[in-house]
């Protein structure tokens, strides 16, 4: 193998390689051992604090959370797409009175916190008397974000199938719907979805914040669990069962995402390169 | 809009202490995750099998878990680990271990933007891997790393927010005060919007602007 | 490519594993042992009380009751992690002082138990959560303050408890209040207990320390990352009950809580009936077999406090 930062390593470079390895394994078992051993002084491998996990109830109660985290996830991605076509539409059109109150809204969501727009959500419409469930809360804070980011992504997308593509289509006579439609859409889907399923991941995972409102969701219900004196406290065997559900199912959709990033990378290149699967800026910035 | 303009001064004592340490954990966690990210953007492109999989292992282990459940295991796990550190900088690992993977994937991709051609074309010209990184690698993957790295750091600093629930007076935790003090929430909300969008609107000019500068035709 | 295949099967395989609950039935207890199975159902009856839903309710002029009566069910805003007073145990089951007193006044206004839909609303969010008709009333250590005269009405109050301090058992350097400068104090967020740490003085700003739930100041107590929790006697109490090993009340309450019911503001009608239903709760015992199936078996007694009409 080689790159761009080594060629193809000589024997002498193998030997090294192989040191560095051992070392670097050496050392990685033995913090993970330290970490196990300490976990293991301090009881948390007692069987007190994992007792309550055999319990069908108390699998139930995970399953509940766990049902309650994609079922906020689920409705707020829905929406979310809905958010993010209408102001990406709005963003790429022509009229300015389009164009300028959705390039503000983008803006001022992106740049707020999510935690502050749950907040929103919940406490705003309960100081103005109406009652509104904990889950929509959540929901409207999860899309106003994540539609927000996904209308940049869409719109990055649809800026990114090269010109030619679009002045051809005008050419042999069709409109802007049809171009936006036939031509555009299509290939700029092929791009964007990598990006889609990374910011569906992140708004998977930001279901999470949940537990500042009190909905009952996964880790909400690890924390219950968790702090049941009875069973000494066993916050550490709750939170590394709850991080393992969210890492597998997180886990399935990056993984998801990547697979669909290298199936659409082997299709004919038409339209521009695929954009990025990180979602690390939780920002398909403009750049491709 | 007197009253609105009242919550504020009443409680600017809140609100200055509150962003104070926003900006303060946004700062010391800004270094950290940096430092950590690059170190493991390095394994991530070593020669070394062991630290390329270590460092995809914590990638994606990190960044497949909330940010709230990392803050948790810092304040809870870690104490089990005989490790007593206090509130804030619980708050500073906890964002730095968590935005080091994003960093990491920045490094890893702005590296991978440069095409090999670039390398070896200088390795045959005779140049050290010192120079290699210096004078050929770095200057190209810097650029593309900067816009997205910016991005990162943006999404962090409104990550700050997460801190309140852990016993960390930020701008995020002023809301369960004021709701003691009794203030309107909506005004509160207002305000700490403002703040967020004093302190992001700036990085997301620089941002742009970066990106238009360094928007390199490759 | 293949490999990572097989992990997502793997994956998948491990989640769908998970998911068919292959657990015991029952209720889980820390000695292992399956207690009491009996009946299965969402209260909780560790006093043994039964309520028994009233037939021909009628509280005039109150808009709450209305509420309740056409929708045939009532909502009440609890606590969720209070041993003794409001908590859910592994099974589910709401239970606790609080609780049953809940499910005493729904009775009364004729609600089957059964009909009981719980809210867990954290202590920053109760007034909120009782003006915006969120929740029709709020049970759960809820002290009756002035301050808060102005956002609901209180029926009660039903208990008087005072704010206490809970410490690690081998700590002897914290007596009561006075001792408290220099050392880390916990309690939830938005509390009555941690406002007054605060006004009082009693420790350094940054020495107090607020989480969401008590559990979690109590999980820091132990890890010696804080020195005291602070809230009512009887909620800590109910903490050092459960590990007495590690864990003492330090017995020198420095304030009275007058837990009341959390009513909406203008339903004076709904007030005095609730206020009514206590009152014969006082007089025909009941009232002492709640307490001393919950709270009473933290070892203390108490006899019913004095109602405040107003």
């Amino acid at each position: 193998m080689t790159s761009v930062l080594y060629d193809l390593p000589g024997p002498k470079a193998r030997r090294r390689n192989l040191l560095l390895s051992v070392l670097a394994t050496a050392g990685i078992v033995a913090l993970i051992a330290f970490i196990g051993y300490k976990f293991s002084a301090t009881g948390q491998f007692e069987p007190r604090k994992w007792e309550q996990f055999q319990y069908a109830s108390v699998q139930r109660e995970l399953l509940t959370g766990l049902w309650a985290t994609l079922k906020a996830a689920g409705i707020a991605a829905v929406l979310a797409l809905l958010f993010g076509a209408v102001f990406a539409s709005a963003r790429l059109s022509d009229k300015w009175i389009l164009r300028v109150p959705a390039t503000f809204v983008v803006e001022l969501f992106r740049a707020i916190p999510l935690l502050i727009l749950i907040f929103f959500g919940y406490y705003v419409p309960l100081q103005y008397g109406w009652s509104i469930d904990k889950l929509w809360a959540l929901v409207i804070g999860l899309m106003l974000y994540n539609g927000s980011v996904l209308a940049e992504i869409f719109r990055a997308g649809i800026n990114a199938v090269p010109y030619g593509q679009s002045e051809g289509a005008y050419a042999i006579g069709m409109r802007k719907n049809q171009v936006l439609r036939l031509i555009l859409l299509p290939q700029a889907f092929r791009s964007m979805l990598p990006a889609i399923v990374s910011q569906l991941v992140v708004l998977l995972k930001d279901t999470a914040l949940g537990f500042i409102i009190t909905y009952p969701e996964l880790l909400f219900v690890g924390k219950q669990i968790g702090g049941r004196l009875p069973f000494g406290l066993p916050y550490v065997p709750a939170y590394l069962i709850v991080a393992a559900i969210y890492i597998s199912i997180c886990g399935l959709l990056s993984i998801l995402a990547w697979w669909l990033q290298k199936r659409l990378s082997r299709l004919p290149r038409t339209a521009g390169k695929v954009l990025p699967a990180q979602d690390i800026g939780r920002d398909a910035s403009a750049r491709v | 809009m007197a009253e609105f303009l009242r919550v504020l001064t009443d409680n600017a004592d809140l609100f200055r202490e509150g962003f104070f340490n926003t900006v303060k954990l946004f700062l010391i966690a800004g270094v950290g995750s940096l430092v950590l990210g690059m170190l493991l953007g390095a394994m991530r492109v070593s020669p070394v099998p062991a630290l390329r999989a270590f460092g995809a292992t914590y990638v994606n282990v990190v960044r497949n878990t909330p940010l709230t459940l990392v803050f948790a295991f810092l304040v809870f796990a870690v104490p089990k680990l005989d490790v007593n550190i206090d509130y804030f900088p619980s708050a500073c690992i906890a964002l730095t271990l968590y935005t080091a993977a994003f960093v990491c994937e920045v490094v890893r991709s702005g590296v991978n933007t440069v095409a090999t051609g670039q390398a070896e074309a200088a390795r045959a010209l005779g140049m050290t891997f010192g120079q290699v990184l210096t004078l050929i690698v770095l200057p190209q993957a810097l650029r593309a790393m900067v816009p997205p790295m910016m991005s990162v750091f943006i999404a962090m600093l409104k990550n700050t927010t997460i801190a309140a629930g852990f016993s960390v007076l930020e701008a995020g935790a002023i809301p369960a005060y004021m709701s003691e003090r009794g203030e309107p929430q909506f005004a509160v909300l207002l305000w700490i919007t403002i703040g967020f969008l004093i302190l992001v609107l700036p990085l997301v000019a620089l941002q742009r602007f970066l990106e238009r500068k360094w928007a390199v035709a490759r | 490519m293949r490999y990572k295949r097989v992990a997502a099967v793997a994956m998948m395989a491990s989640l769908a594993l998970s998911a068919a609950a292959c657990g015991k039935e029952g209720n889980p207890t820390p000695s292992g042992g399956n207690a009491s199975g009996g009946a299965q159902s969402d209260q909780c009856t560790t006093s043994g009380v039964t309520f028994t839903p009233k037939t021909d309710v009628n509280v005039a002029g109150s808009p709450t009751f209305q509420k309740i009566k056409s929708a045939g069910k009532v909502t009440i805003g609890v606590k969720f992690d209070q041993p003794n007073l409001g908590y859910k145990d592994a099974q589910g089951k709401r239970c606790g002082f609080d609780v049953e007193m809940a499910q005493y006044i729904a009775g009364t206004l004729g609600v089957d138990p059964a009909k009981i839909e719980y809210k867990e609303i954290a202590s920053a969010n109760r007034e909120t959560a009782i003006k915006g008709g969120e929740i029709d009333y709020y049970v759960g250590t809820y002290s009756i303050t002035d301050k808060r005269k102005n956002d609901v009405s209180f029926a009660g109050p039903y208990f008087v408890a005072g704010q206490d301090l809970l410490v690690r058992k081998d700590d002897s350097s914290i007596t009561g209040k006075d001792s408290l400068k220099g050392k880390k104090v916990c309690s939830a967020t938005g509390s009555t207990p941690i406002q007054r740490v605060r006004d009082e003085n009693l420790t350094e700003p940054n020495n107090i320390v607020e989480f969401k739930t008590y559990s979690e100041c109590v999980s820091q107590l132990l890890d010696k990352k804080v020195d005291a929790v602070t809230t009512d006697d009887a909620i800590l109490k109910g903490y050092a009950a459960q590990n007495p090993d590690e864990l003492k009340v330090v017995g020198q309450p420095f304030s009275t809580e007058k837990y009341g019911i959390g009513l909406p503001k203008d339903d004076k009608a709904l007030r005095d009936y609730v206020n009514d239903q206590i009152e014969a709760a006082f007089k025909d015992g009941t009232w002492q077999k709640i307490y001393d199936g919950t709270l009473g078996k933290s070892g203390s007694s108490a006899t019913p406090p004095q109602l405040e009409r107003y």
